[in-house]
This record gives structure tokens, C-alpha cells and sequence, in this order.
């Protein structure tokens, strides 16, 4: 049985996975069909399939990342695909290789599927074009990351049955986070309310625009809203340049179970990790069984991983 | 041998010329007469240019270029330069001291004269910088420098940021009646920024430049200039709310002129599309209601000038992210066909944008070109307005082809260019 039972689903057919921008509604809903039953595989004792056996796919990983880069490896392995880490803190790109040449390089071991995550937004699309294979965005700068979107997705709705109608405030430095961008555009697509929270420092400028709704207490923003998304806070901007002090960051904007009163009583809790406790939310909160879904959040990320790398590689035939 | 461009339509703002006539030119290359009286039948036994249904201008001054000598020939060189310039009919070039090493003193000053002198075509004048190495911290010899011919100072692609350093350049540089030259820009304010702060940032992901870090230095800058009374030109302008504050220190009598890019009249943010890295520029394309404002400063006069803003960059500098890679594109020899765009598409007159290249820079800049009187060096660009064409990056000049414009359909194109009255381009 399809995930979604209503909502029409298309195959997505592009070469690359680059933003959630480039997907349409019946995309994702294909997508997150397809996720559905690496779920139930997931959750069984031989999740091995060879849907992807003698293909090979690089994890390009610019940026430290530990949960994004072992589900995708993970996600690969299940398939039965060939994966090779490349670790890039050792490797001729300190040495000053540009990005375009280390990808001329990889190109030319024939790769089936490259997964880059960059610190610099459009990189993964400057890669693209460059290369022959087909290119996942695990995360480019502050612009995009749409696997953890999708996987966000996924979660909701494994978890509540719908994404349409529901309240979901992101909270935190919306500024400089590809999370929350993704997560926007997939979400107000899917039909939810999206709200924003931040300090205006670390808002930015014209979010308004993208169909969200703004806010820069989180009293307000909170409101009878069903899923609250914490985003992580990076230690760096709060030592005067957006935020005066952690502490001043803790009292105003982290979550804790004063502020989370003004949600839903019901309201679940999501962040992409890794988290900051208590700087952007409460420990015990975190760890709160029955609020927290932030393991779903990571049982998730391998199924909808393992669903874009099989449409990928259908596409390529 | 003396020749004579006939049958053409002459415009020529500063001696308010706008007729069909013909231009005669002497043995040494100046101009010994221009008018209706110029026909064939008048000017005897002269090579004869016939530019029936043509126009000539005086050759186009560009008041903003980045030659590459010394120290990134792999980008630009005097003789590439000439060969694009000649190509978009531009005879004088203004360029910047932003080179490896600096033009901040006498001796490398000297050496690109000689450079110059040996290689370029086209007339070079050259800015030497404000301060030295461009550091913004010490002032260069203003007096000296200009002994030696520099036309005027600017940090070029830099701003100067010290409200000390600044105050002491303008007083200063009035003792030498120097020209003080500034891309105004605060640093802090811009740090990091890559795009204009606004909505394709937020999109793309970029860290944006807001237009108040233009504002803040104009408005500094206004302040100091109210004290001295120096010569004061603002290079370049992106944003329309610039223009406000400028009227409101021109409405105080304070004296200045400033200047825009023609990529900033031409383009927007929105243009920027999937991260064109070509169209990374300093200052940052902004909003269309800029580029609009910006169009409209040029038509009532508040801005004097409009420049290329020539930047050529090698495929290495622009061929990474967007964030790390190089600011600004080349644009000399499509700079005039790209501002008839404004003409064609009725935004402004034909004698504005004529004035905007030639009569105003000559005059800010201290050139001697820009007019076509008796006895001026003979710079003429023919241009045949209505020409269409496509700009094609394989059929690029300069030696960098990072063109912000690339497959651009453009009406209006040089046919011919005359420096001192010799023929040096004519169209295949």
C-alpha cells in the first residue's frame, strides 16, 4: 500500500537530485512511496538487496558530517552498491585542486552516483555539469540539502498521517541553514503551514517571500503548531556577531518545556542534528520519548536514501 | 595623406553637433575640419570613408578598465586590450591601478608609460592608487604621480575604509588638484557578501551585500568632500537610493561627478539565474527598480558617466563556486553596442549616451578626446545603429571571454575606428 493513498504520484526522472526546488509535488509523493518500503526492509533481518550490485557511488564529503554521510553509505551498501568515502581533509583539495578538477578526476573512474555535500552553496550543481554521473546534494552552503527534507517528510508522515494542514514552525539560525530552506519549500508544497523563528539577526531578508510565515519570538511563533523543527545553532554566531550569549540564546530561543506550552499538547519534536543541548533545546526535552522523534528523524534518512539512489539509477538507464 | 569620413551623421554633444556632414582629417591625424561643408566634391585629393547612413562619435573613452600590466598579463595585456577596445570602438581607456605590482609610485608608474607607450594602440591613461599597496592606510605621492601623468587616485576595486585616511586624502589631494576616484563600498558591512542582499540571496544561499554598504561610504565620503572642496568622482553606482542621497548633497552645491557600469544598467540580480558566476560583480547587480533608477540617473544627468567596468578574468578565477570565485566580467567591446540597448529600447536619447562615453569622461578625466573640433586628435567610431548581432564568446577580443552578456542579441555595432585619423578596425 502507497504511502500516500490520494495523492497522485509521478516519477521523477531528472538526471540529478539537487534541490527540492527542482521537484514537483508528485515527485516527492513518488519518492516518498518508494522510501515507504526500504522502511519495512529496513526493519527486517536481511535488509540486503542488489538493486544497485556492480554500481559505484562516492560520497564526496567536504564537510565533516557523521549521521549524512553514513546513511548515505549506508543507504548504498543496502543497495548492493560499491562505496567508497572520500575523505576530503586529506586529499589534493587542501592542496589547492579546484572543485571542478577533483571531479574531472573522480569522473574519470567512472562513478555511477556521486554524493557531494560542500560548504559552498551551487556546488553540487557547478558539479553536475562537469561530471557524467548522476550527483546527490547532501548539502551545498546555505542553500539546500533535500534528502534531509525528504527524510523530514517522511517522518511526519509516517508519524501523523499527513503533512497537509499541519502547523510546523523551524526554529533557530534560518540564516545560514540549507535545512530549513529545503524543509520550507517541501513542506509549504506539501501543503503545511510553515512558520519561521528567529532573532532578525539571524533572519533572512525577504523569507517572507517564500511563503512562510514570520516570527521572531517563539511564544508567538509556537502557537497551537503541531511539529516544532530545531535547527542547529552554530557556536560561532553567538559570540556577539548575531547573538550577544549563549545564555541570552537559551532564554529566548532554545526550547524547553515552559516555551513548549504554547504548542499543540500534542506537539512532536524534530531536529537534523547533531544537537546543541542546552543551547538550542532542553536535554531531558530531547530525549523525551514522547515528544522527540529525532530517531525516527534518522531511521528515515537511510530509507530515503536508499529510494533516491534507486530512481536515480533507474534513470540513468 | 589626409582623408575624409563623409555622408555620415555626426554626433558630437560638446559642440552640439547632430547633422549629416563629413569630418576631414589632416596629414598628422587631427581633425582640420567637420560639417556639412565636408563632402566629397569640397575636401580634393583625400582618401574618402563614405558612411552613408552611418554615425560617427568621437572615439569612446572608457572610464573604467583593468588592463592586467603588470603582473596579470595572463589576463589582459595592452595589446589584447587595444585589439577588443578597437573592435567596440572605444580610442581612450581609463585604467586601474589594482595590478601585481600596485601603480603606487613613480618607477612602476613609469614602467607601464613605457609599457603602454610600446604596446597599446589605444590611449592609456592611467589612475595610480590612493594609498599604498592599496592597504588604505598611507597616502601615495599624490604630486609625484601626477608629474608623471597619472590622471587621477583610486584604490580601484577597494574602498578606502579609514575615515582618518579618507579625510587626510581629501585634503591633501586639494593642495595637488588631484582627482580622488572611489568605488564606494564599506567592508565590514560587505564582508563575505558575494550577490546583493535580498530575495536571490536568500534563494541561492549566498551571503548578500546590502545597498547600504554604498550608501554609508557616499554619504562619509559627501561629508569630508563638503570640507575640502576636492575633485571627487564616485566610480560606480548599483543602487537607485544612491541617487537620492547624491541629489541631496548636489541641492548644497557640493561638487562631484559619478559614474555607472553598463552591466548595471543592462542586468539585475535575477540574471545571476543558477549561480553565473560571470555575472559576479563589485558592486553586485541589484534590483530591477535599481537598474531602472540607475537608467533614470543617467537620462536627468545625476550620473555623468557610464564605463565598461572592463574586469577580464582567466577561466581559472570564474570556473568555481560562486562564492569563491572572481568579481567582474569583460565587457569592452561590447560596451557601446550594449549601451544602445538603451536607445533602441527608447529608455534614453542618443546624444545621452554619446555624452555619457565621450564628452564627460574626457572632462572629468582631463582627456584630451571626446569632441571632434578643429585641430583634436581624429578618434572616431562609426557605428551602424541599427546592425543586428549576437555576442558569441569564441568571437571575444580580450583575452579573458568571461562576458556577463554571453548570446545576447544586440542591435547597433562599430564598423569603423580611426585613432589619431588612421583606420585601425574596420568590420569583416
Amino acid at each position: 500500500m502507497a504511502l500516500f493513498k490520494t495523492k497522485q504520484a509521478v516519477k521523477y526522472e531528472k538526471k540529478h537530485l539537487l534541490g527540492i526546488q527542482d521537484l514537483s509535488i508528485p515527485e516527492i509523493v513518488h519518492i516518498l512511496n518508494e522510501s515507504q518500503s526500504f522502511v519495512e526492509l529496513n526493519r527486517k533481518e536481511n535488509k540486503k538487496l542488489s538493486l544497485l550490485k556492480g554500481k559505484t557511488q562516492i560520497n564526496l564529503f567536504f564537510e565533516s558530517s557523521t549521521r549524512t554521510l553514513s546513511s548515505f553509505e549506508l543507504a548504498g551498501k543496502r543497495l548492493g552498491a560499491d562505496v567508497m568515502n572520500m575523505n576530503v581533509s586529506n586529499s589534493a583539495i587542501k592542496k589547492g585542486e579546484t572543485l571542478i578538477d577533483t571531479a574531472m578526476t573522480l569522473n574519470a573512474m567512472h562513478p555511477d552516483i556521486l554524493v557531494i555535500r560542500h560548504g559552498d552553496s551551487g556546488a553540487a550543481n557547478l558539479l553536475s555539469r562537469k561530471v557524467n554521473c548522476a550527483v546527490i546534494n547532501a548539502g551545498d552552503g546555505w542553500r539546500e540539502h533535500p534528502t534531509q527534507a525528504l527524510l523530514d517528510a517522511m517522518t511526519i508522515k509516517m508519524k501523523i498521517g499527513k503533512i497537509e494542514g499541519l502547523k510546523i514552525a523551524i526554529c533557530g539560525d534560518i540564516m545560514h541553514s540549507r535545512v530549513a530552506r529545503s524543509n520550507i519549500y517541501l513542506l509549504t508544497m506539501m501543503g503545511a503551514e510553515v512558520r519561521v523563528i528567529a532573532p532578525s539577526t539571524l533572519m533572512p531578508k525577504e523569507i517572507h517571500q517564500f511563503g512562510v510565515k514570520v516570527y521572531t519570538n517563539m511564544e508567538d511563533g509556537l502557537k497551537d503548531v503541531d511539529i516544532i523543527m530545531m535547527l542547529r545553532m552554530q557556536l560561532e554566531r553567538m559570540d556577539g556577531s548575531y547573538i550577544p550569549s549563549t545564555r541570552e540564546y537559551y532564554e529566548f530561543f532554545a526550547l524547553d518545556y515552559k516555551k513548549i506550552k504554547h504548542a499543540k499538547e500534542d506537539a512532536l519534536i524534530m531536529h537534523p542534528g547533531p544537537m546543541n543541548r542546552g543551547i538550542e533545546i532542553d536535554a531531558s526535552l530531547a530525549d523525551d520519548i514522547n515528544r522527540s522523534i529525532i530517531v525516527q528523524q534518522v531511521e528515515m534518512g537511510v530509507a530515503v536514501r536508499m529510494a533516491c539512489l534507486k530512481i536515480l539509477m533507474e534513470n540513468q538507464i | 595623406m589626409k582623408s575624409a569620413i563623409i555622408n555620415a551623421r555626426i554626433i558630437d554633444t560638446k559642440n552640439d553637433i547632430d547633422d549629416v556632414g563629413g569630418i576631414l582629417i589632416d596629414e598628422k591625424g587631427f581633425v582640420e575640419a567637420i560639417g556639412k561643408e565636408v563632402t566629397k566634391n569640397n575636401v580634393g585629393d583625400v582618401k574618402i570613408y563614405d558612411c552613408t547612413n552611418k554615425i560617427a562619435i568621437p572615439g569612446v573613452i572608457d572610464g573604467r578598465v583593468f588592463a592586467g600590466e603588470p603582473g596579470f598579463e595572463y589576463k589582459e595585456n595592452y595589446r589584447t586590450l587595444s585589439q577588443a577596445a578597437i573592435s567596440g570602438g572605444v580610442t581612450s581607456v581609463v585604467t586601474m591601478p589594482n595590478t601585481d605590482p600596485v601603480i603606487d609610485d613613480v618607477s612602476t608608474f613609469d614602467f607601464i608609460k613605457r609599457r603602454a607607450r610600446d604596446k597599446s594602440l589605444i590611449k592609456i591613461h592611467s589612475l595610480a592608487s590612493l594609498t599604498k599597496n592599496l592597504d588604505g592606510n598611507e597616502i601615495t605621492e599624490f604630486g609625484l604621480l601626477k608629474l608623471s601623468g597619472a590622471i587621477g587616485f583610486t584604490d580601484g576595486i577597494k574602498c578606502v575604509q579609514s575615515n582618518n585616511v579618507m579625510d587626510k586624502i581629501f585634503n591633501y589631494a586639494k593642495n595637488q588638484n588631484a582627482l580622488i576616484v572611489q568605488m564606494p563600498q564599506d567592508n565590514e558591512l560587505s564582508k563575505n557578501g558575494v550577490i546583493n542582499e535580498g530575495l536571490i540571496a536568500t534563494k541561492l544561499g549566498l551571503k548578500g551585500i546590502p545597498d547600504y554598504a554604498e550608501h554609508v561610504v557616499i554619504e562619509r565620503d559627501l561629508r569630508l568632500l563638503s570640507q575640502y572642496k576636492s575633485k571627487y568622482h564616485i566610480a560606480l553606482l548599483s543602487s537607485g537610493k544612491s541617487l537620492e542621497i547624491i541629489n541631496e548633497w548636489k541641492s548644497k552645491n557640493i561638487d562631484f561627478t559619478t559614474g555607472v557600469s553598463i552591466n548595471h544598467l543592462s542586468l539585475n540580480e535575477n540574471d545571476i539565474g543558477e549561480f553565473r558566476t560571470f555575472l559576479k560583480l563589485s558592486p553586485p547587480l541589484r534590483t530591477e527598480q535599481d537598474r531602472l533608477d540607475l537608467i533614470k540617473g543617467v537620462k536627468n544627468g545625476t550620473i555623468d558617466i557610464i564605463v565598461s567596468d572592463h574586469k577580464p578574468e582567466d577561466e581559472e578565477s570564474k570556473r568555481l563556486t560562486f562564492q569563491k570565485c572572481a568579481t567582474g566580467s569583460s565587457g569592452i567591446e561590447t560596451f557601446l553596442s550594449l549601451a544602445l540597448e538603451q536607445y533602441h529600447n527608447g529608455n534614453l536619447e542618443l546624444k545621452t549616451i554619446i555624452k555619457a562615453i565621450t564628452e564627460n569622461p574626457a572632462k572629468i578625466f582631463g582627456i584630451n578626446a571626446g569632441s571632434l573640433e578643429k585641430g583634436m586628435p581624429a578618434d572616431i567610431a562609426v557605428i551602424d545603429l541599427e546592425k543586428p548581432w549576437v555576442v558569441k564568446r569564441d568571437q571575444i577580443q580580450s583575452k579573458s571571454k568571461n562576458t556577463a552578456i554571453e548570446d545576447k542579441k544586440l542591435q547597433g555595432k562599430v564598423e569603423k575606428t580611426f585613432l589619431n585619423g588612421k583606420l585601425v578596425f574596420e568590420i569583416q
